[in-house]
């Protein structure tokens, strides 16, 4: 009971912070039709800002300053970069990015090295926000949890509230007939890019020190935020919360369990021989098992539901 | 033995909520020459989708030769003798206008999936491409890079590409969109010499080609066909004179 | 410089045999010319990853389809012939060495015909997003069964299987070599002829246009399904060899890393010409292994020019080449010669200046335990003194600065001289 308890939170802290990634994913494909694939990277530079930042000034500083950077960059990336690849389609924007990506791990390990960074949880923050039974739920992990719910509800505001947002929107879908309207679409991208990428460094200041800042961050999220995006559907914010928050319980749950076919096996009665052929695959673990978990997810969903979980876009 | 080319049985679609379809009936005999007018969202280029299995039918029968062709993919249908060009240029534009030709008659001529045959070595495919090439005037630019053509050679490809397989049943969505009058004339004469013994139908808001063509013309307006008969009549015809002709018979324009 | 439109290179039948009988005599020659051993190791990993890159380029450059999990067929491909190198050493298979890579061929075209059913399900953004995670689920699935995958340190092999036969043991490695070359010959072959069938014109069309596809008569998607299995068969056959090369095959062949590489070297050799990736596996490859030999810095130069070349000739190197083949064989090199020389020299300062900088910073970060000296192209400099990082700043200033007034003139000629020529050309037909 305080297993699954526990975990169940943990999961919703970890699929939290995979939304808080892959939401900006979700509306820079959305609109520009580009999957960005530096936006692991993003998140990864957030984290090294966070950390510089609340070493000179201060944690709290660091929580707005940072993804500001970071929002920063990701514009002048798309002004200067991203929008002169444009007029080549969309395998060469999704190249750029790729190119991106690597270049920006390589420049912040000639700044900061290639060991992990000494990224703390502020003093204030750290420690039990409640007990639950023997187990201590950390007042980070609330935390991580608050600020992702704030983000998803200022995204919301924005987006249906405000005239920027019924902007966005519309450029979501038809942004020639949205410029063509007299907006400056440009410009929208720029934001929306600028915007998807801050919301990365946000998740990174707030994820680089509850988990390892090191160069390596990057790669290690990545490829699960595009699983979040394709298994939740191209292009919707909805489905890529259900998929972040179903991906993170998956892999909670799962590098806890010791369960395998085996000892299910076992537990009927029966047993197999060490040196079966088939032994290794009965006797995996599920929390061996849980790196490829979300990977098999993204198999079933395209199998068997291609559109993905919300989605109405072929993609 | 089945009289008709094609025939359409209460067709309808739908898109969510909308009907655009709303019971369409039509027959065409083979070697007929059908042009479908309608006003601007009557669903003539829906109803072309519906035909070649771009979308399929929410009800009714499509038949081609006799055969339920509703709800076939639209490679199915090709090879079973249907053939459309489309309204926006849908040609192959890194190929040449050679090689985008010899790929319209690959599967016509059998050759399928093979990655064993020599395409320089296959006759039959290059003579074929050669012959629609010089029917549609485009010999002259035989190696050119079909993107760099002229709007209105790409036109004239896009049908070459579409009559290459050498399909009885052809459907042209619009040919002549976008065209000078005289790039119209040229048009209308070479879709005449192309589909010569083939059943052609065409949508068209262009009244001379249409008038020039056409054996039947179909009024198509909300859906529904208002009218299907000879030009002459189509003329006289008051409903569709209201719906669509501007309430008076057009008047021959003095050249 | 826009390489958007597509080159006409069309040798006589005789400048064919001509092209490939060139290829075979720089393949037999090559070693002669580079006899050291770790230039024949290097010509050795050249020849497995010009017959992954080609494999990669049926499906990026012919048939559209962007791929980031090819590795996972080049590197299953390497994982059963390395088992099947162990099997034929222990008399358990009796295949000879030299068939090896066959093994590695039919694992990657079994695979291509499992996974490829799921991939080609889909196109465009998503088939690339689903081969990244069949990528990531096979490297995951490799730690965890270390029975076949072995485990962290990988599996290895010894290629000296068999008795000689005529008195080659594959020992050596410069008889590897000829191994790898003959294997790449009639790969290079099957993968040419292939992009002259019908099935290889339909997959240009599928990339061009694969709505249309559809109606011509062909299933675009069991075109974009077979294309992939034979790109997998191919892939497989790299694997194999690669297996044979370095007698290990470990994780790291099916990892996404080994698949963005491959991506890179085809792109930056040229996706539209049927040699770029060839010309791509030779350039990423002395940029991966050489570079890394002299600065730490080498990934991040990889990445940036990467950048470029998408950024700038997203046709690749290839169609650098062939563009200026083509400008020189209009007799119009001299007129866009000096502007090219300015441009270039400003690029090569600034270019400098940027290295310098990188390097030293590198120093700083990395190496500054050793002393805060290094050596910058052999003089030594000290990253403690304001001096060289004042000096390396203002020579790339002065580059970047450069590049912007130089570029302009070359621009401007490069596009009249374009445009001169494609008139030419339109006109002649």
């Amino acid at each position: 009971m305080e297993f699954t308890i526990t975990s169940i939170l943990n999961g919703l802290s970890y699929g939290l912070l995979l939304f808080m990634l892959s939401a900006g994913l979700t509306l820079i494909f959305s609109m520009m039709g580009v999957l960005n694939f530096a936006h692991a990277s993003f998140y990864m530079l957030g984290a090294y800002f966070g950390y510089a930042i609340s070493t000179t000034i201060g944690f709290w500083p660091a929580l707005i300053i940072a993804p500001l950077m970071v929002g920063l960059i990701g514009a002048g990336v798309e002004r200067y970069g991203l929008r002169s690849v444009h007029k080549y389609g969309h395998i060469p924007e999704l190249l750029f990015t790729f190119g991106l990506s690597y270049v920006i791990v390589e420049l912040v390990q000639l700044i900061w090295g290639r060991a992990a960074v000494p990224y703390k949880i502020p003093a204030e923050l750290d420690g039990p926000l409640f007990t639950l039974f023997t187990t201590a739920f950390p007042i980070y992990r609330g935390f991580m949890m608050l600020v992702a719910m704030l983000m998803l509800v200022a995204i919301y505001l924005v987006l249906k509230h405000t005239r920027i947002g019924l902007v966005i929107q519309a450029s979501l879908t038809h942004p020639d007939t949205v410029e063509a309207l007299g907006h400056n679409v440009p410009r929208v991208f720029m934001l929306v890019f600028g915007g998807g990428c801050a919301l990365a460094g946000l998740a990174g200041v707030i994820g680089g020190n509850a988990f390892v800042t090191e160069p390596a961050m990057a790669g290690t999220v990545g490829s699960i935020i595009f699983v979040v995006v394709v298994v939740g559907g191209m292009g919707s914010l909805s489905g890529a919360l259900l998929a972040s928050i179903l991906i993170g319980q998956i892999q909670t749950f799962a590098v806890a369990l010791d369960w395998s076919l085996l000892s299910f096996i076992k537990l009927m009665g029966s047993s197999v021989a060490v040196d079966a052929p088939y032994y290794r695959v009965l006797s995996l673990t599920l929390s061996e098992m849980a790196p490829i978990l979300p990977y098999l997810l993204l198999l079933l969903v395209l199998i068997f539901r291609p559109k993905g979980l919300l989605g109405n876009r072929e993609g | 033995m089945t009289a008709y080319a094609l025939e359409i049985a209460n067709l309808r679609k739908s898109f969510g909520n909308s009907e655009i379809i709303r019971g369409i009936n039509l027959q065409v005999k083979k070697g007929e020459r059908i042009a479908i007018i309608g006003p601007n969202g009557a669903g003539k280029s829906t109803l072309f989708n519906l035909i070649s299995g771009r979308f399929f039918p929410s009800e009714g029968d499509i038949f081609l030769n006799g055969q339920q062709i509703g709800g076939l993919a639209p490679y199915e249908i090709n090879r079973l003798g249907l053939s459309r060009s489309f309204q926006i240029t849908n040609i192959f534009h890194q190929l040449s206008v050679f090689e985008n030709l010899r790929c319209a008659v690959l599967w016509s001529l059998g050759y399928r999936y093979s990655f064993w045959h020599k395409l320089s070595a296959l006759k039959d495919a290059r003579e074929q491409a050669e012959k629609v090439m010089e029917a549609i005037g485009l010999g002259w630019r035989s190696q050119t890079p079909a993107g760099l053509l002229t709007y209105a050679e790409q036109r004239a490809l896009e049908i070459g590409i579409t009559i290459a397989g050498g399909a009885d049943v052809i459907l042209l969505d619009e040919p002549t969109a976008g065209m000078s009058r005289s790039e119209s004339d040229a048009a209308v004469e070479l879709i005449s010499k192309v589909t010569q013994d083939k059943t052609l139908l065409m949508v068209e808001h262009d009244m001379s080609v249409v008038f020039g063509l056409a054996d039947r013309i179909a009024v198509v307006v909300y859906g529904e066909v208002l009218a299907c008969d000879t030009p002459q009549a189509i003329r006289q015809n008051t409903k569709v004179q209201e719906a669509y002709l501007g309430g008076h018979a057009p008047v021959e324009v003095q050249e | 410089m826009h390489a958007l439109r597509p080159i006409q290179f069309k040798p006589l039948n005789l400048g064919r045999w001509l092209v490939w009988t060139a290829f075979a005599f720089m393949l037999m020659a090559a070693p002669k010319i580079f006899s050291s051993g770790s230039a024949l190791s290097i010509l050795s990993q050249m020849g497995t990853v010009m017959i992954f890159a080609l494999s990669y380029n049926m499906l990026l450059g012919q048939s559209g389809m962007l791929s980031f999990g090819h590795a996972v067929y080049s590197g299953l491909g390497a994982f059963f012939a390395i088992h099947a190198i162990n099997y034929a050493g222990n008399g358990v298979l009796p295949i000879p060495l030299s068939l090896i890579p066959l093994v590695g061929g039919c694992a990657g075209l079994i695979f291509g015909v499992l996974f490829g059913y799921v991939t080609t399900k889909r196109s465009g953004t998503t088939f690339a997003m689903i081969s990244l995670g069949i990528v990531e689920l096979v490297f995951a699935c490799s730690l965890m069964f270390p029975g076949f995958f072995g485990g962290e340190g990988g599996v290895a092999a010894n290629r000296v299987i068999g008795k000689p036969l005529f008195g080659i043991s594959y020992g050596p490695q410069i008889e590897v070599y000829y191994l790898i070359a003959f294997w790449l010959f009639i790969s290079t072959i099957g993968m040419f002829a292939i992009a002259h069938t019908p099935l290889g014109r339909i997959a240009n069309a599928v990339r061009d246009n694969p709505e249309r596809v559809e109606f011509i008569g062909y299933n675009t998607r069991r075109v974009r399904y077979i294309m992939l299995i034979l790109s997998a068969f191919f892939a497989g056959i790299s694997g194999g060899l690669s297996a044979i090369n370095f007698e290990i095959v470990s994780a790291e062949n099916v990892s996404v890393l080994r698949s963005g590489g491959v991506l890179l070297f085809t792109f930056i050799g040229g996706i539209g010409f049927f040699f770029g990736p060839m010309l791509g596996a030779i350039v990423g490859l002395l940029l991966t292994v050489l570079l890394s030999e002299f600065t730490n810095a080498w990934q991040l130069y990889l990445g940036v020019f990467f950048i470029c070349i998408v950024m700038y000739a997203p046709g690749g190197l290839a169609s650098l080449i062939m563009m200026t083949v083509r400008v020189i064989a209009h007799k119009k090199f001299k007129r866009i010669f000096p502007s090219l020389l300015l441009v270039s020299i400003a690029s090569l300062l600034a270019f400098s200046g940027a290295v310098m900088l990188i390097e030293m910073m590198y120093h700083l970060t990395l190496e500054s335990a050793n002393g805060s000296t290094t050596k910058l192209m052999g003089y030594v400099v000290d990253t403690a003194v304001a001096t060289p990082w004042i000096g390396a700043s203002l020579l790339f200033l002065l580059g970047l600065i450069a590049v912007y007034f130089a570029r302009q003139p070359f621009f401007a000629v490069w596009g009249d001289v374009n445009a001169e020529i494609e008139h030419a050309m339109k006109g002649a037909h």
